[in-house]
């Protein structure tokens, strides 16, 4: 069911087409936000989405046992000058298994800044596995500043695939990641981003391994060009009889600058938890090995940093 | 045909020599062999063809074309090859993305699986394992070779094809060289110390101090080989 398609347009759907895979609007449980308001809304039997009473975003609320269906929420700012929050509660039940779709594309075509900053809180409940997809994506003149921030609290044996990625374009972003994890829960952080420019990232994971047997994976891949900044600093803290495993890697280009600062802590015995952290130039013999096939230069580092961040 | 003519190669801040006024030739269809103790410049004459070091002095030509100040790429479009000795990892690379860009085409998983098998892996395992350290060295290596047996070349180099590999796996390389003589489609240098390659070769060279000492016949060289290695090994006692 449609409650409301207010006039989303091919350029819509062209930056809805990257950030969330949408060259039309989806079957199945979606809500497209543009400039502030509600464009585009459908439900499901399974899935209901609804704006909170306070006006500052919508809940969405996943039955358990659902199984096999996706939720699209992707966020357009076309307006130069917007600057908004949006506070996203999910709630998915026991047993469930859905995707999740969270992009956001900002199109700045003004001199002023536009901003957007989305609080997405999960509550998943026992047994339930989630994959969820946030890309972002700017581009036009005026500055574009994203602020993601967030929280996932898993129950026994949840399963949370988060896979965030900041493609290109976005001036500043300021990412904020919390998760908890209870008993056997299990929690994948695939990262990949591109800076470039003036561009600015700085990306805080703080997750709290709380139960026995819990997991946590983090993977950030960046690629840093020109003047571009960016800083990570994962942190996983192991409460528990858990594991935790975190990579940065990092390519570093130009007169970019590049901070990886992972951090762990352990408050159990049995807790392991590992992290690895590189930087650095692209790698001349990669670069050798690929030209020796015929490739240019140029050519060869396009397939080099198209892999890494794959 | 490819010549190279008073070729030399300077190193270091302190200039060192380590390609001295070298001449050598190597013909359409042959199987050129390079050996000679380490350092002394097999690897380095291979790169020098392929692009990847500069010579200060001397010239390289490609059937009678000069390629002296041709880059990597221009020289691989023009069917030169180098498997290198200790191959690069990738992240995010998977083999068959490798030999795809090697063929400089789409080619079939099938097709693919069969440049694999060549070099002794289980070819349907190995397609989409990314390149990286999840690989062996020996892997990585046999994976090399196969990203030139897919192209086309009018010159194939391999740098110690035999290097890290099981002795399974060597006897595969082996028959996959024995078949590229076979076809006589273009020129091979392999540079090796192994005896079982050596066997394959049309005329072998001798390379020490930067200088072919030796080149001759693989029937003049093998017995001269085995008497240099006799002598060696007394001068050590």
């Amino acid at each position: 069911m449609i409650d409301k398609t207010n006039g989303l347009t091919n350029s819509d759907f062209k930056i809805l087409d990257i950030v969330a895979s949408l060259p039309n609007l989806p079957k199945g449980a979606f809500n497209v936000r543009k400039n502030g308001e509600a464009a585009a809304r459908s439900v499901t039997e399974n899935i209901d989405i609804s704006n909170k009473a306070d006006g500052t975003g919508i809940d969405i609320r996943i039955k358990a046992g659902t199984v096999d269906e996706n939720v699209y929420i992707p966020v357009l700012l076309t307006e130069s000058g917007l600057d908004e929050t949006v506070a996203n509660d999910f709630y998915v039940g026991e047993n469930a298994k859905v995707t999740i779709v969270a992009g956001c594309g900002i199109h700045n075509g003004g001199s002023c800044g536009s901003s957007h900053n989305g609080v997405h809180t999960f509550k998943v409940g026992k047994g339930a596995v989630v994959k969820y997809v946030e890309k972002h994506y700017g581009e036009g003149t005026g500055d574009r500043v994203m602020n993601p921030s967030t929280v996932i609290v898993l129950e026994e044996g949840a399963v949370f695939e988060l896979e965030a990625v900041q493609i290109e374009g976005i001036t500043s972003a300021n990412r904020n990641t919390t998760a908890y994890l209870a008993k056997d829960a299990k929690l994948t952080i695939s990262e990949r981003l591109v800076t470039s420019e003036e561009q600015n990232v700085n990306s805080n994971v703080d997750v709290y391994l709380n139960g026995d047997g819990s997991k946590l994976q983090v993977v950030s891949r960046s690629i840093a060009k020109d003047n571009s900044v960016q800083v990570f600093h994962p942190k996983a803290i192991g409460n528990s009889a858990c594991f935790a495993h975190i990579q940065c890697d990092s390519i570093i280009m130009d007169k970019a600058s590049v901070s990886s600062v992972p951090e762990i802590c352990a408050n159990c015995a049995d807790a392991e938890i590992i992290h690895e952290a590189a930087i650095g130039r692209i790698n001349n013999e990669q670069l050798l090995k690929l030209q020796t096939l015929g490739l240019t230069a140029e050519e060869a580092e396009k397939v080099i940093l198209e892999g890494f961040l794959s | 045909m490819l010549k190279i003519n008073d070729l030399s190669l300077r190193v270091g801040e302190d200039n060192t020599e380590i390609i001295k006024n070298l001449e050598l030739e190597i013909k359409d269809g042959e199987i050129l062999v390079l050996t000679g103790p380490n350092g002394g410049g097999k690897s380095t004459i291979a790169k020098v063809v392929m692009g990847i070091a500069a010579p200060y002095k001397g010239t390289i030509t490609l059937d009678g074309q000069d390629i002296t100040a041709l880059d990597v790429t221009e020289r691989a479009k023009l069917g030169i090859g180098y498997a290198f000795q200790a191959p690069a990892r990738f992240k995010g690379i998977t083999v068959k993305k490798l030999l795809t860009l090697a063929a400089g085409k789409e080619i079939p998983d099938r097709e693919c699986c069969g440049y694999l098998s060549r070099v002794g892996l289980c070819a349907n395992d190995y397609l989409n394992r990314i390149l990286d350290g999840t690989l062996s060295g020996g892997e990585l290596k046999r994976i090399e070779v196969a990203s030139l047996l897919i192209r086309e070349l009018k010159l194939a180099m391999y740098d110690e094809p035999e290097a890290g590999i099981d002795m399974w796996s060597f006897n595969m390389l082996v028959n996959a060289f024995k078949s590229l003589g076979r076809e006589r489609s273009g020129s091979l240098l392999i540079i090796s110390h192994q005896e079982r390659l050596m066997q394959l070769a049309d005329r072998i060279a001798v390379i020490a101090d930067g200088k072919v000492k030796e080149i001759g016949t693989r029937e003049k060289m093998l017995p001269l080989l085995t008497d240099l290695f006799s002598r060696e090994c007394i001068r050590t006692k």
